[in-house]
């Protein structure tokens, strides 16, 4: 059957298999006695989780649970068409209007005064309501509860543009949110209190959704958003550098030990940022496919794709978080921009797809499957949404936790085909990828992709036609040679069950001893982040700066390993890994957290909560 | 919105339609399915809260879910009597909590610490853990005890389980986190048992009632 996935199948076969050999256990007459001598028992009269014995599917988190089935009901994959996200609309004004200091009296839950307010006051309002809704997933199942910025998930996608260079101030706007969650009544799970964090955003911090800054239910905080270059008040006064613009941002809950049920019920949207290099116009600057009004498919070729993984109640229906794990959940359901398995219409040309994993913890390695099991190659032009120095042709690209990757895939000639995006990286459980990864067809599919629509003209550049000199296309990446102020270490490691950096919990809110650490404002640090384990992953994710990465596991990349080279915001620390990374801290202060990303071990204590001030310190294992 | 049924939104926005076009596919459901309509508390209840028979260690028989969960605020742990590692820091640090609690404890919020080790800690024993830690009988906290296969299935119920089947066995290394909860609303969290016990607090006030809500009044 089409639709029965991969893990569904062999599920299946677990279940077949361990009837059989059960039979044959019973048929040899052991006894419940030898059965526990034996260790295939457990003392609470199940059979041990070995594969192929228990009769009940093993779940996410290794274990069989008599009464519950983990799959999702059967849903027909391929039968939608893939929404594109609506484009969020500036507001006249707001009410109140915004202030730099915090306007608690009229309900703004924000505490700390914009401190770029007046440097850059902000040009354009915008305004999201986080609420309740209602929505429909796929035609199979019922309509979900969701939580959603202005009811949908993923949110209305925030279209904006630096000012031109030497003109940072024109880029600036605010983001008023409102949370309008419902008190009780929560179908089931979410924490109605959250905090919106701007996913790569170089931003004032008490704009940036630090995750103790949470707002309540009828409360609303203003969060500002100067959009510029990072180096504006520092390195490159009054310009920035423009080698740290920034394409593919993301905004979502960060609510302190909460995030992961809130973002999985909805809580996640999506910002993108132009500038007169990167248009949007594919007739102008780097020349990438255009972005058009983001909706018309005769225009509109620059395409954001938002990808999770979610779990169905097998009886009900109804999108399902199971609040009692710790270790990260995965879902046996693969949703685009809010829709199961849907489907994408394409005209032979050349489009730019913008891939964001929204977890909660599987990591993806994306192909793009055609037909007779080929795949086809396709150029990835970012890392984390920052344009690398040139394109790179890959055929898969592998994206954890938040990561980012922006693609070029050309379509030219190729109408008729169908194509799928396709995930082939083996993952069971929440503690990360086995790292196998499956051979084509054999992976999950996603998303259908059919060139089936209209030709239309093409006069985005080929990659394939950029000459290899000048090496660089689009931005340089800055240096990494300006000497550190300071090196650091992070160890991210579990112990008794609970997840901890450096051997301590993320700590207390409102005890400013728990701010672990300080950055001296617009120096340059060296971090060390360390994963001891063999058995688990974590991407860890730093706010408020990127970083370029060193080395890895010793070895610094080479100057051809253009996207190992890339400027990222989020480290996949595999097994046993070690990375070196480099940051430039500039131009603004406040409260930040480092913390993995597997929003389920972040919820558990696996995030350090540090500052940017005008003294920093010393810690160098904070 | 809020007022209207999940069963009256499945006939509003319909799945009937697309039955047609599943059978025309050829696909193996012929008729389209038919979701039950269990609410998400009732859902929760039976996935994670079995109404299993276990002791207290005042020698009290109660019921996991009808005594222990229903209606109330509560914070869950494991632990055994002869723990070596962070069963004794953990419980000292809810003592701390529970007089942090005050006199809602044993009102409506409640520390429910499970032992581990059923086949050891009989109930004289977590009595006298209890009474070491001056835990005062009807103080809203007690040490519970049941079969061995039911402390089993609890335990894998709540999620105190390592995946790695080798680190679970070893009881001595279990997982020192502390999950918290309002059942009522359906608002759970967990914190590590070594938090502060302050913030200890402060996270479990999340998942208490809105304060213009009627207790155990309002619809699941």
């Amino acid at each position: 059957m089409a639709n029965i996935s991969r893990r569904n199948r062999r599920r299946e076969k677990e279940k077949q298999t361990a009837a059989n050999n059960r039979r044959e256990l019973i048929a040899a007459g052991f006894k419940r006695r030898d059965l526990l001598k034996m260790g295939l028992l457990t003392s609470a009269g199940m059979l041990v989780p070995k594969k192929g014995l228990s009769a009940h599917p093993v779940t996410r988190s290794g274990f069989a649970l008599p009464d519950d089935d983990p799959n999702s009901p059967n849903t027909t994959p391929f039968v939608e068409n893939m929404p594109r996200l609506p484009v969020l609309a500036p507001v006249a004004a707001l009410t109140p209007a915004p202030t730099a200091v915090p306007n608690m009296g009229a309900g703004e839950a924000r505490t700390v005064t914009h401190q770029a307010f007046a440097q850059f006051p902000p040009l354009r309002y915008y305004e999201l309501i986080q609420q309740q809704a209602f929505v429909n997933m796929s035609p199979d199942l019922p309509p979900q509860c969701i939580w959603g910025f202005n009811g949908i998930t993923p949110g209305p996608m925030i279209v904006e543009r630096y000012g031109p260079l030497g003109s940072p101030q024109l880029g600036s706007i605010l983001v008023r949110q409102r949370n309008n969650l419902p008190p009780v009544n929560n179908c089931g799970f979410g924490l109605p209190s959250v905090t919106t964090h701007l996913h790569n955003g170089h931003t004032p911090l008490e704009s940036d959704g630090f995750p103790c800054f949470f707002q309540e239910t009828g409360h609303f905080y203003d969060h500002h958003y100067p959009n510029v270059y990072a180096g504006v008040n520092s390195t490159h006064p009054g310009v920035g550098d423009i080698k740290e613009a920034m394409s593919t941002l993301w905004y979502h809950d960060h609510r302190i030990d909460h995030t992961a049920e809130n973002t999985y019920k909805g809580l996640a949207g999506t910002y993108i940022l132009f500038n007169e290099f990167d248009t949007g116009d594919e007739n102008t600057g780097f020349r990438l496919p255009s972005f058009g009004d983001g909706q018309n498919p005769l225009t509109s070729f620059d395409i954001y794709m938002v990808f999770n993984d979610k779990v169905f109640d097998h009886d009900t229906g109804a999108l399902a978080f199971d609040l009692f794990n710790t270790d990260g959940i995965l879902g046996d359901k693969f949703l685009v921009n809010g829709k199961i398995n849907p489907v994408l219409h394409v005209s032979p040309r050349r489009y730019r797809f913008r891939w964001l994993n929204t977890g909660p913890s599987r990591f993806y390695q994306m192909f793009l499957l055609g037909p007779n099991n080929t795949t086809k190659s396709f150029w990835q032009i970012s890392t984390d949404g920052n344009l690398m120095e040139r394109p790179v042709q890959v055929t898969s690209s592998r994206i954890s936790v938040a990561e980012r990757v922006d693609v070029i895939v050309d379509f030219t000639g190729q109408a008729g085909k169908t194509f799928y995006i396709e995930n082939r990286l083996e993952q069971e459980d929440g503690r990360g990828p086995t790292g196998n990864v499956l051979n084509a067809g054999q992976g999950n599919k996603i998303l259908k992709i059919v060139v089936d629509g209209p030709v239309v003209a093409d006069n985005s550049i080929d990659p394939a036609t950029i000459p290899a000199n000048p090496p660089v296309y689009f931005y340089g990446f800055p240096n990494t040679t300006d000497a550190p102020r300071i090196t650091r270490t992070f160890r991210f490691e579990r112990g008794n069950g609970q997840w901890q950096v450096n051997g301590q919990l993320v700590g207390d809110c409102d005890d400013p001893n728990d701010i672990r650490f300080a950055i001296k404002r617009n120096s340059v640090e060296k971090w060390i982040f360390q994963n001891n384990s063999g058995g688990w992953q974590h991407p860890i994710h730093m706010h408020f700066e990127e970083f370029q990465t060193l080395t890895l596991n010793g070895n610094a990349p080479a100057n051809s390993g253009i996207i190992e080279r890339g400027r990222k915001d989020v480290l996949r620390l595999e097994h046993n890994m070690e990375a070196v990374v480099y940051f430039r801290f500039r131009d603004f202060i406040g409260k930040f957290p480092l913390h993995c990303h597997n929003v389920v071990h972040e919820d558990h204590a696996m995030m350090v909560l540090g500052q940017i001030n005008d003294v920093g310190d010393n810690k160098t294992q904070p | 919105m809020a007022n209207i049924s999940r069963r009256n939104l499945v006939a509003l926005l319909g799945a009937a339609p697309f039955a047609g076009a599943l059978l025309a596919q050829g696909q193996e459901s012929a008729a389209p399915r038919k979701f039950q309509d269990i609410s998400p508390r009732e859902q929760m209840r039976r996935k994670h809260f079995p109404n299993l028979l276990l002791t207290t260690h005042e020698g009290k028989q109660v019921r996991f879910y009808d005594d222990l969960i229903k209606d109330k605020i509560v914070l869950l742990n494991f632990m055994y009597v002869k723990c070596d590692g962070i069963c004794m820091p953990i419980t000292m640090n809810l003592k701390r909590v529970q007089e942090l609690f005050g006199a809602r404890m044993g009102k409506d919020i409640f520390i429910h610490s499970f032992t581990l080790k059923p086949q050891e800690d009989t109930v004289a024993s977590l009595q006298h853990y209890a009474h070491m830690h001056h835990v005062k009988p009807g103080s809203g906290w007690t040490f519970l005890t049941g079969s061995v296969a039911d402390m089993e299935l609890l335990r894998r119920k709540l999620g105190y389980v390592d995946p790695d089947p080798e680190v679970d066995k070893d009881k001595s290394n279990h997982i020192g986190v502390i999950k918290y909860g309002n059942e009522q609303l359906q608002r759970w969290g967990g914190c590590p048992g070594m938090s502060k016990a302050s913030w200890i607090v402060k996270s479990v006030g999340w998942v208490d009632w809105p304060k213009d809500m009627k207790k155990n009044g309002g619809a699941s």
